[in-house]
């Protein structure tokens, strides 16, 4: 959310969440959510669907205004456009979000033709390193109805990548995903905070993704935090909630076993 | 109702604001404007020539009957250029073009692509909204102007080839000249110019608040298309008042 121009405060951001709520309608969809995530970490969000996920990062990305409490970054209020002008945010939408009257090249670009930050034929180059980085290289022509469901979400990562960002947000990273498309989305995450040490929060209801990157996870349930930690730290809680969320598989001996005999 | 109207009225100041950026977002208002051009030329010319001839059949044979043969260009000619053609070809780019505007918006909204550009700190005003009503206020009125042109020779085409009336097409526009103004086609044409506001401002906000999935686009589409007649048959009045005092 911000126009600050690439190659400065290329460290990632400290985020804070104080007291965050909200509601939809009269329905209270965050209750009071209170967490921090580190600089240059990969912060996993995990929780069934319905949680309230979604509609945290829309505040983390000022998408959302909270009905009571705070979200800081390095200590100022989102809101503030300090924050706006001096840090430099991208959020990876669910369903890549990519502006379909756009090229693929023209939706990566974006950011940087729309506020005039290079010259064309530097964000051309930039384009094309940026989409051979997430493999799609060649694709700059091609319309995004034209790419499969991982692609548009490769695509999405190019573009938050342009931004140079210092926080990045994924909303549902792997959802939609074949496991192999699944594990090249994570290796994405994980090489891109290696090499331009973003801080990355990860919205994702994959247990595989998040115990695979994540540097802490918190598990999200009914509008709460229930668990804050490693991967290993709750792995090993014993709320029953987590452990029911973490353990829950297809058995096609149970359904069988409640099939009425003839 | 109050709140949409309200919103319209900010939608538009916050497009005003925004007007100096219009340069450099020329591609995009070219673009449109190609859009709503290539789009409702064809259409305009049919409409126009057959309401003109409508007109001239309506009132051509009464007037003659009345020895008033010498009135008819005027009279066709005023109805279309002070009325008919603003209003009808309005109404013919709000349900073509407005429909398309809130469409387009309005899945741009549930698709995410405006959280997207929100995210990037690209205003959905400046690249969405600005384009699109300065490319309908300057398309809207030329396309009046060609209309007016067009209404008036399918009114002389009329008058020439009804034998009740039987005026010849020198003589249509000799008497169309007498009477018709250059100050009545730039009222036709500044009425235009106000209705292109209304559908440009009415359809992009329909888009912008658009909820849920394709049945929500559905609705503002209907709404955008709606609304934008309404107002621009209120706004015809309130218009032709002030300028006939």
């Amino acid at each position: 959310m911000n126009s600050a121009p690439p190659n400065q405060n290329q460290q990632g951001v400290r985020v804070q969440v104080k007291g965050l709520r909200k509601s939809f309608n009269g329905q209270e969809v965050l209750k009071g959510l209170d967490f921090e995530v580190r600089p240059g970490e990969i912060f996993v969000i995990m929780g069934p669907s319905g949680s309230g996920k979604t509609v945290l990062l829309k505040h983390l990305i000022g998408l959302e205004e909270p009905d009571q409490g705070e979200i800081l970054i390095e200590g100022q209020p989102i809101q503030s456009p300090e924050v706006m002008a001096k840090y430099r945010m991208a959020m990876v939408f669910q369903s890549g979000a990519l502006l379909n009257s756009l090229t693929v090249g023209e939706n990566v670009g974006l950011y940087l033709s729309e506020h005039r930050l290079k010259s064309p034929e530097e964000i051309e180059r930039i384009v094309t390193d940026s989409l051979e980085v997430v493999g799609l290289k060649g694709s700059e022509d091609k319309m995004p109805s034209e790419l499969s469901g991982g692609m548009k979400k490769r695509a999405a990562i190019a573009r938050a990548l342009v931004i140079e960002p210092q926080l990045i947000l994924y909303d549902e990273p792997t959802s939609e995903l074949d496991p192999l498309s699944a594990v090249v989305i994570g290796e994405e995450i994980l090489h891109l905070q290696q090499r331009i040490h973003v801080t990355s929060l990860v919205v994702s209801h994959d247990r595989d993704l998040a115990f695979g990157i994540a540097d802490r996870i918190a598990v999200i349930n009914e509008g709460r935090i229930v668990a804050i930690g490693t991967p290993a730290e709750v792995r090993t809680n014993a709320d029953p909630v987590i452990q029911r969320f973490l353990h829950a598989e297809f058995r096609p001996e149970s359904l069988n076993s409640q099939k009425p005999r003839p | 109702m109050f709140q949409n109207i309200g919103e319209m009225v900010m939608l538009f100041w916050r497009t005003l604001l925004a007007l100096p950026l219009a340069w450099r977002h020329r591609q995009k208002v070219f673009d449109q404007f190609f859009e709503i051009g290539n789009a409702s030329l064809l259409m305009v010319c049919i409409l126009s020539f057959f309401i003109g001839g409508v007109i001239a059949l309506q009132t051509g044979p009464l007037l003659v009957e009345r020895s008033l043969s010498s009135a008819v260009g005027g009279v066709v000619g005023i109805s279309i250029c002070k009325e008919l053609a603003p209003v009808m070809m309005s109404i013919l780019i709000a349900g073509r073009i407005g429909s398309a505007m809130a469409a387009e918006i309005g899945s741009m909204r549930v698709y995410q692509e405006i959280d997207a550009l929100r995210t990037m700190n690209i205003s959905p005003i400046h690249y969405l909204v600005l384009p699109r009503l300065t490319a309908i206020a300057v398309a809207l009125p030329l396309l009046v102007t060609f209309a007016v042109l067009v209404g008036w020779l399918g009114g002389a085409t009329v008058c020439m080839a009804n034998n009740r009336i039987d005026i010849t097409f020198g003589a249509f526009f000799a008497d169309l000249r007498n009477i018709v103004q250059i100050k009545d086609v730039a009222n036709g044409v500044f009425k235009s110019f106000m209705f292109a506001m209304v559908i440009g401002v009415v359809s992009c906000h329909q888009g912008l608040i658009t909820r849920g999935g394709p049945r929500g686009i559905g609705r503002s589409v209907t709404k955008a298309v709606v609304n934008s007649i309404v107002l621009i048959v209120i706004f015809d009045y309130v218009l032709t008042r002030v300028l006939l005092s």
